[in-house]
């Protein structure tokens, strides 16, 4: 590139009259779908932060016990419902790096609490890299390095600390494994079901379809909550918390199927009567082959931005049955397990800390119903 | 005529519909092993009091438990002859709650209508809300009416709802003097009603109302917006603006009737999650709806009671459904008769 004196500039490759004018846009045109769909994609600039964003979190799962200063369900028996704690930097003007005040748990006899209060001349540097208690590393690899810990001698509640002194920040880094992973196995399970009924009554329609459609029908006017209650509480009391996990999110995820079924069969039913099917057919490909190898790839994409945005119903279902006693059960952590303390508006009203899970699980949702909406706009390349 | 065929039409697949269901709820009540008496009776033996435990004997017979399911089933719905004679849910008569051991009619009673008083205002609430703002939404989209009813919408939709429940009563009580839990004064509790009671029902039920219908709210404000949206892209409505129609007039009279239909429609999928929401809502703020009856029958295996409750909520919500279909078709004409399937 050179500039001329009156401004311009050139280009200094020669002028080729045999490349074609058309290029660029042949480019843009032999672009993989998924080229498209990404540039489209970027241009939404909310579900790209909440794409970044839900990978984060998916990421730190395997993490969570480094992160976390406390175990799950350590107790600190001094510190019942200790509100959160503020990391400070600066002490009586002078630098000290970040560092909390401990507090000491004072009865008040008028209203019966504990008060808690925080020594304001003792700052104590919060430790980096440090040794706490035992976890496992995305629960195979056993350590005790911690991210950061409270500093000796002292608590470290970001968020406070739940009726049993256990750290609410720790404790929500916990419960992101369950709670996050709860939609994701409910998708899978939906997907599956939603998938296999849908492209069934989609492709050989007739009665196949009559009775799924029977049975879609009929699913879909029950109120799930009801449903989801009636099965959970099916789930034997004495099974291991990680078995309770896997049925909810099963039971989660059979009851949701019907929705994605309906959306594949439509497509289905529209897409059978292509010429590249009747092709296909022609040739002697089975009917599992035309399903799953010409069929199916053609939306794929658009299932994945719809359960993209029915995950969100899962994580809140999860909530709803742990919050209710029904789902997961103490020791698992999960936010829904967590919110089950902040049940009646007493603890609200005296210890609003115990609601701070709330605040994960609306931006999660909201996360996900952000990237759904941009995943929809932009697997469509070729709409306007 | 033909409207009045497909009435009649829709209402046997309706029962139909009810009949599939109420296997199924018996299924998933039966699903968990043993039933409300078996353990007691285990727990009884257990602790040695066999007195006890020929009561319950007793009871089991009487309730024909004892029976193969499929026979239980049939007993329970009044198809077969039990051992008092037919005596099931078609006859009127819904059984027995061994957990709080008085007849599950009396239980339920006046739970019931007020179930379906919550959820009634919370579609009244629903609709009230969504169709202000969904038109609004779409007549000045991008602009920041838009955007703060999209965002509203979307926190809406992301609140868990029996956090709200807490919030809303706690803020609600604080500030505005909004009464704490149950559905009406306990003054009136068993009272006849009067225009005090109406009154007293009238005022805690804004909070509930409130609770149950945001999300759904929210959901429907972003269809009515889209549909909208389309409707407003077209040519007959650069006509009218052509021709120097009011905006407002022009709104109502043509984009919004085609944009109606799916709202009604919608009523389908409002319906079942309404009332999901309203039980999940009742056992949080305590309102004397069937949620919290559930809750405990569930818990305790109590299962003609939970068996009956469940029942309830999808009658309700297959009524629902059957009346918005029926309004369908009666509001769009190009609608055919023999059903929506392509």
């Amino acid at each position: 590139m050179s500039k001329l004196p009156d401004g311009r500039y050139v280009d200094e490759a020669p002028f080729d009259p045999q490349a074609s004018i058309q290029q660029l846009e042949r480019a843009d045109l032999d672009a993989p779908n998924w080229v498209l769909v990404w540039r489209k994609f970027r241009t939404h600039k909310l579900g790209l932060i909440s794409g970044l964003f839900l990978l984060l979190c998916y990421l730190m799962l395997p993490f969570a016990g480094f992160i976390a200063p406390y175990g799950p369900n350590d107790r600190n028996g001094e510190h019942l419902y200790a509100p959160p704690q503020s990391v400070n930097w600066f002490h009586e003007g002078k630098f000290i790096g970040p560092y909390v005040y401990p507090i000491v748990a004072e009865a008040d006899l008028e209203t019966f609490q504990w008060k808690f209060v925080p020594d304001t001349e003792d700052p104590r540097p919060i430790r980096f890299f440090c040794k706490g208690s035992e976890y496992k590393l995305a629960g195979l690899i056993k350590s005790d390095t911690h991210l950061f810990c409270p500093p000796e001698g002292a608590t470290l509640f970001l968020w406070g600390s739940d009726r049993l002194g256990r750290d609410v920040f720790s404790r929500i880094l916990y419960g992101a494994q369950l709670s996050l992973t709860v939609g994701l196995i409910g998708i899978s399970v939906s997907f599956v079901l939603g998938i296999l009924f849908g492209s069934m009554a989609g492709y050989f329609g007739g009665r196949i379809d009559w009775v799924i459609n029977r049975v879609i029908e009929i699913l879909r006017s029950l109120p799930e909550l009801p449903l989801w209650l009636a099965l959970s509480a099916a789930v034997p009391s004495n099974w291991s918390p990680v078995a309770v996990f896997f049925i909810i999110s099963i039971i989660l995820g059979i009851l949701d199927w019907p929705g994605l079924a309906r959306s594949v069969r439509a497509k289905f039913l529209s897409l059978r009567e292509e010429e590249y099917v009747r092709a296909a057919e022609m040739m002697g490909a089975s009917s599992g082959r035309v399903i799953r190898k010409h069929l199916l790839p053609n939306f794929t994409s658009h299932l994945i931005a719809s359960a993209t945005l029915s995950i969100p119903a899962m994580i809140l279902g999860e909530t709803a049955l742990s919050f209710l006693g029904l789902g997961l059960r103490a020791p698992a952590v999960s936010w829904g397990v967590m919110l089950n303390d902040a049940q009646n508006l007493a603890s609200i009203e005296i210890y609003p800390w115990t609601a701070i899970p709330m605040l994960p699980i609306i931006i999660v949702v909201l996360a996900f119903n952000f990237l759904g909406d941009g995943l929809r706009d932009s697997l469509d390349p070729y709409q306007q | 005529m033909v409207m009045l065929r497909y009435a009649v039409y829709r209402f046997f697949t309706m029962l139909l519909t009810l009949l599939v269901v109420s296997v199924l709820i018996f299924v998933i009540i039966n699903l968990p092993p043993g039933d409300y008496l078996s353990n007691q009776i285990a727990e009884l033996q257990a602790s040695g009091q066999s007195a006890g435990v020929a009561k319950a004997e007793f009871l089991r017979k009487e309730y024909s438990l004892d029976r193969s399911l499929p026979e239980q089933y049939l007993i329970w719905m009044g198809f077969w002859s039990g051992p008092h004679g037919f005596e099931g849910l078609l006859q009127g008569n819904y059984g027995w709650s061994f957990e709080f051991d008085r007849p599950v009619s009396e239980i339920v009673g006046d739970t019931l209508w007020l179930t379906v008083v919550v959820n009634l205002a919370a579609i009244l609430f629903v609709y009230a809300v969504a169709l202000p703002l969904g038109v609004m939404a779409a007549a000045k989209s991008r602009t920041w009416i838009d955007y703060t009813s999209a965002f509203v919408g979307y926190l809406g939709l992301a609140t868990p709802n029996f956090l709200l429940a807490l919030i809303l009563f706690y803020y609600g009580h604080r500030y505005f003097n909004l009464p704490i839990g149950g559905l009406m004064d306990p003054s009136f509790e068993g009272q006849p009603m009067s225009w005090e009671k109406l009154k007293s029902i009238l005022v805690h039920l804004i909070v509930p109302t409130f609770v149950i219908g945001t999300s759904g709210a929210s959901a429907m404000m972003q269809r009515l917006r889209a549909n909208m949206l389309d409707e407003l892209g077209k040519p007959y409505v650069e006509t009218a603006i052509a021709k120097g129609m009011a905006p407002s007039r022009m709104l109502t009279k043509y984009p919004l009737r085609v944009a109606f239909n799916p709202f009604v429609a919608d009523i389908g999928n409002l319906l079942p999650s309404m009332v999901s929401g309203s039980v999940l809502v009742s056992v949080v703020l305590g309102l004397q709806t069937i949620g919290p009856t559930l809750l405990t029958a569930l818990k305790t295996q109590d299962q003609f009671l939970s068996a009956f409750i469940l029942m309830f909520v999808a009658l309700l919500t297959l009524i629902g459904t059957m009346i918005s279909d029926i309004l369908l078709v009666m509001l769009d004409p190009r609608i055919r008769y023999e059903g929506r399937e392509a």
